[in-house]
């Protein structure tokens, strides 16, 4: 195979440009001004994902020669016919080449003339649509690898390909390109190539995909990846290098109304008070009215912050740093909006919403099972109230569940201790995301894309102390003999609950003895007279969370606290 | 670098210009670096000297204005760093106010540990990995800031932006949490710790084009100029100070310059005409190898980088 000849469209072409009068300085400034695309592939371990990476890299002429020369001295080669195996440029770990199998994300880079690109290079085997969802979060353009050959035995496009298709839509990318390979392998048949784009369209069409193309193409031979394929005449199209280098980048995330989740607190002395964040979706301007969440205050923008100088207007994804007008109540996990705007421009505030999910755990997901929420810079528990119904991700049925196992995707609604501030995930990818994490183990063990806001949602006012939330600590201030009836009380209702009123638990050290019991769903009781500083320190983990009983009639408690669980 | 054109159309709608690739890889950057300062309780960067450290460093500057850096930086030495490397280090650490730790094996070095008499992959493990993992134990940093990026090696392709280490410090590939969006689990147990990658998704041509733009200070070593070399292994090796010459090896004048900076007896230099900034970039846009490959250390093992970061290194 011949290594090194010229591609249209590569980076080095552009630098032969150079010699023909461009000065060295024109050309790096049309470096440091290009614009950027993220994509993801997908496709089974035999479609040839790797060897198409492998390929593109290498025709952009992004591999370097000794690590061709290590693939080319390489062990394992399970390309036919002399081949350089391309996919070996891309497979990683040791473990995985030996297995021939990619079992993890992993990231590449290369650049053309026109754009920089970074591939989320995602293995599409059976068990592993959380490493797609993964490489999909984040993506510009997912590539749907379909085998030419495969499809021609199967008759009609494989499970995984519709899986494939379907993870993308569920993870909001903007644009999708069926990359029909191993055309090579169906003598470059223009009617195997137009059944396959039926039912790709069909697809597409079934799931609201708006933006989709197909492409036929050989990684082994290289035959419309980079450069168009002599074998193909009928295609028309762009190779799938050009389709990747013209494709419209989504505005999506650019227009629409502000949102900047706080990140931190800046405050270097006592005359400088700003908020550090990204732009998660919108423009903010210095001038701007703006309303705190939750707070519902409203201030200005006096400046925005940069080391390289203030700036008139940040917009998505700028990381900037936010100085208002007015003294106002904002720390991080909090978030500015624009205000005087209609209802329907701000974000939903709400503690129970409902969210697709995508489970990554080998223990599935329960009703009733409480989990660590992280939602923009805000992290909150989240309890699971339902699960509306799991889909089949082969058929996309809808079917009836009460857990989800690693792998996959369900409608759940969730309660969460304290309100988000959101949007659907359809309108703001970064306001609309969340993952979530096993408070024993700390694993992230689902990913939610949040559909919406469940109608009857409780007021955030009763998230107050006082309210209905499950306890996590019962004070009954005294009274040791009341906190054994209430503990049995309690357990008679099924709830788990312990007195911890044992004298080797020092006040002190109450809250995390609550903390603990609490992780583990079990309500502390104590008889306890607590400083204020160790309840605050309890509502700061568990807000609204700590009930203090004091009324004289220990009946009328005991009605109250197991009516209400 | 973050100064954004702003363009009015026809509706008098006001509509932002997208972000270059510099400015949108710069912003994610700040991010981590905020989301890291803001979650963990004692964080660190880990600072080489490097260009990549260069580059890290004036992020955290921009991330952190107009406050000063909020955590201090560690600078693994194992007595074999270029002199020129610990008098840059020195000097503009010191200029922009940054607090600097560190931290060398003395056992190690006193016990006379290098690389010709334990082998690369040894002496690595003496002085840098057990090294820095003592240090950040020392300093019982629950998060450290390194440079790494995913395009310099294979196995680092799928390293995470948060990348988690166990009580012991090591890096298991199968155990580590996916990443989705821009949501990072920073959530740890006791003894445990996470590796951050404000520069993951940076490549090297991003590297020296973010440096020239925003005309960061670098080690002199990384410009061409005529130095002292000896042909060693295969590679050209750099004469240094307490540097023994074997039999049969000559010093020559040549002009050379570094691609990556390492430990000096293991890294080699290449020849070069590249003394400013655009020259590198244009040399390296032309050039066909990849920058680690006059590393010693990354090649005496097929896969040896992935060992290494198994074991701590990072």
């Amino acid at each position: 195979m011949e290594i090194g000849f010229e591609v249209p469209g590569s980076r080095f072409e552009v630098l032969e440009e150079t010699e023909d009068g461009r000065t060295f300085e024109e050309f790096l400034e049309g470096h440091l001004g290009q614009e950027m695309l993220r994509f993801t592939t997908a496709g089974s371990v035999d479609d040839g994902k790797s060897t198409l990476i492998g390929r593109l890299l290498h025709d952009t002429k992004s591999v370097y020669e000794d690590q061709l020369a290590a693939v080319k001295k390489s062990r394992v080669n399970r390309a036919a016919n002399g081949h350089v195996d391309f996919s070996l440029l891309t497979d990683g770990l040791k473990v995985e080449r030996e297995q021939g199998i990619t079992i993890d994300v992993a990231y590449r880079y290369f650049s053309t003339a026109r754009r920089k690109f970074i591939i989320a290079d995602t293995p599409g085997h059976e068990q592993y649509t959380r490493n797609m969802a993964t490489g999909a979060s984040t993506a510009d353009v997912a590539i749907i690898l379909i085998d030419a050959k495969a499809f021609a035995k199967a008759g009609r496009l494989l499970p995984q390909s519709r899986r494939h298709t379907y993870i993308a839509s569920l993870l909001g990318i903007p644009h999708v390109v069926a990359a029909v390979n191993k055309m090579d392998l169906v003598d470059y048949s223009e009617e195997s190539f137009a059944e396959i784009r039926r039912e790709f369209d069909a697809l597409c069409a079934q799931l609201g995909l708006a933006d989709e193309v197909t492409i036929p193409v050989s990684a082994l031979e290289g035959d419309n990846v980079v450069a168009a394929s002599a074998r193909m005449p009928w295609y028309t199209g762009p190779t799938l290098l050009e389709y990747l280098e013209t494709v419209p980048l989504a505005l999506a995330e650019t227009s629409g109304p502000m949102r900047f989740p706080v990140q931190l607190v800046l405050r270097p002395d006592a005359n400088f008070r700003g908020f550090a964040g990204q732009v998660a979706r919108g423009t903010l301007r210095a001038g701007d009215r703006v309303m705190a969440l939750p707070s519902r205050r409203e201030s200005t923008v006096r400046r925005i912050v940069t080391y390289d100088g203030d700036l008139a207007a940040a917009a998505y994804p700028q990381s900037v740093t936010v100085e208002l007008e007015d003294e106002i109540d904002l720390s991080r996990g909090e978030m500015l909006v624009e205000a005087n705007v209609d209802a329907d421009a701000l974000p939903d505030v709400s503690n129970r919403f409902r969210a697709m999910v995508v489970w990554m755990h080998e223990e599935p997901l329960a009703v009733g099972r409480t989990y660590i929420a992280k939602h923009t810079t805000r992290t909150v528990r989240a309890t699971v109230r339902r699960i509306d119904y799991r889909v089949e991700v082969n058929s996309l049925d809808h079917l009836n569940s009460d857990s989800i196992a690693m792998n996959e995707i369900a409608e759940v609604e969730f309660e969460t201790s304290l309100p988000l501030f959101f949007d659907s995930y359809g309108a703001c990818r970064w306001t609309g995301s969340l993952i979530l994490i096993d408070a024993l183990s700390n694993a992230t063990v689902g990913a939610a894309m949040i559909v919406g806001p469940v109608a009857d949602t409780a007021p955030a006012a009763e998230m107050l102390p006082g309210s209905t939330r499950r306890p996590a600590l019962i004070l009954l201030p005294g009274r040791a003999k009341l906190a054994e009836r209430v503990r049995d009380a309690l357990g008679a209702r099924g709830e788990r609950a312990v007195v911890i009123d044992d004298a080797l638990i020092p006040d002190s050290a109450v809250d995390a003895v609550v903390r603990a019991l609490e992780l583990a769903g079990v309500i502390a009781v104590s008889s306890r007279r607590l400083a204020k500083d160790v309840v605050a320190a309890i509502e700061g983990f568990a807000p609204g969370a700590v009930r203090v009983e004091e009324d004289a009639d220990d009946e009328a408690i005991l009605n109250r606290l197991t009516g209400q669980l | 670098m973050t100064t954004l054109a702003v363009a009015e159309d026809e509706t008098n709608e006001i509509h932002a210009a997208r972000l270059n690739h510099l400015q949108a890889l710069e912003a994610e950057s700040i991010s981590i670096l905020r989301e890291a300062v803001a979650e963990f309780a004692r964080p660190v960067m880990l600072y080489s000297i490097g260009k990549d450290s260069s580059v890290m460093l004036r992020l955290a500057q921009k991330a952190f204005y107009p406050g000063k850096i909020p955590f201090p930086l560690l600078h693994v030495d194992t007595s074999y760093k270029f002199p020129e490397m610990i008098k840059f280090r020195d000097e503009y650490t010191h200029e922009i106010g940054a607090k600097l730790i560190v931290h060398r094996n003395e056992a190690a070095i006193a016990a006379g540990a290098s690389p010709y008499k334990l082998g690369t992959q040894n002496c690595c493990g003496l002085l840098k990995t057990r090294s820095l993992l003592d240090a950040l134990e020392e300093g019982g940093f629950d998060a450290a800031f390194g440079g790494a990026r995913r395009d310099e090696e294979k196995s680092r392709a799928k390293e995470r932006v948060y990348s988690f280490r166990d009580g012991a410090g090591q890096w298991d590939p199968k155990n580590q949490r996916p990443e989705l969006w821009s949501l990072y689990n920073s959530r740890l147990r006791k003894g445990e710790s996470i590796r951050v990658f404000p520069l993951s998704n940076w490549t090297e041509l991003d590297v020296w084009l973010y440096l020239y733009a925003e005309k960061i200070p670098i080690v002199p070593l990384y410009f061409a100029q005529a130095r002292p070399i000896v042909m060693r292994g295969g590679a050209m090796t750099l004469v240094h100070e307490g540097m023994d010459l074997m039999a049969g090896e000559k010093v020559k004048q040549i002009k050379v310059r570094m691609r990556s900076l390492g430990c000096a007896p293991c890294t080699g230099a290449m020849r070069s005409d590249a003394d400013t900034l655009p020259k590198i970039i244009e040399e390296l846009i032309t050039f066909r190898r990849s920058e680690r490959e006059n590393r010693a250390i990354d090649h005496d093992e097929e896969g040896s980088m992935e060992v290494k970061k198994r074991e701590g290194y990072f």
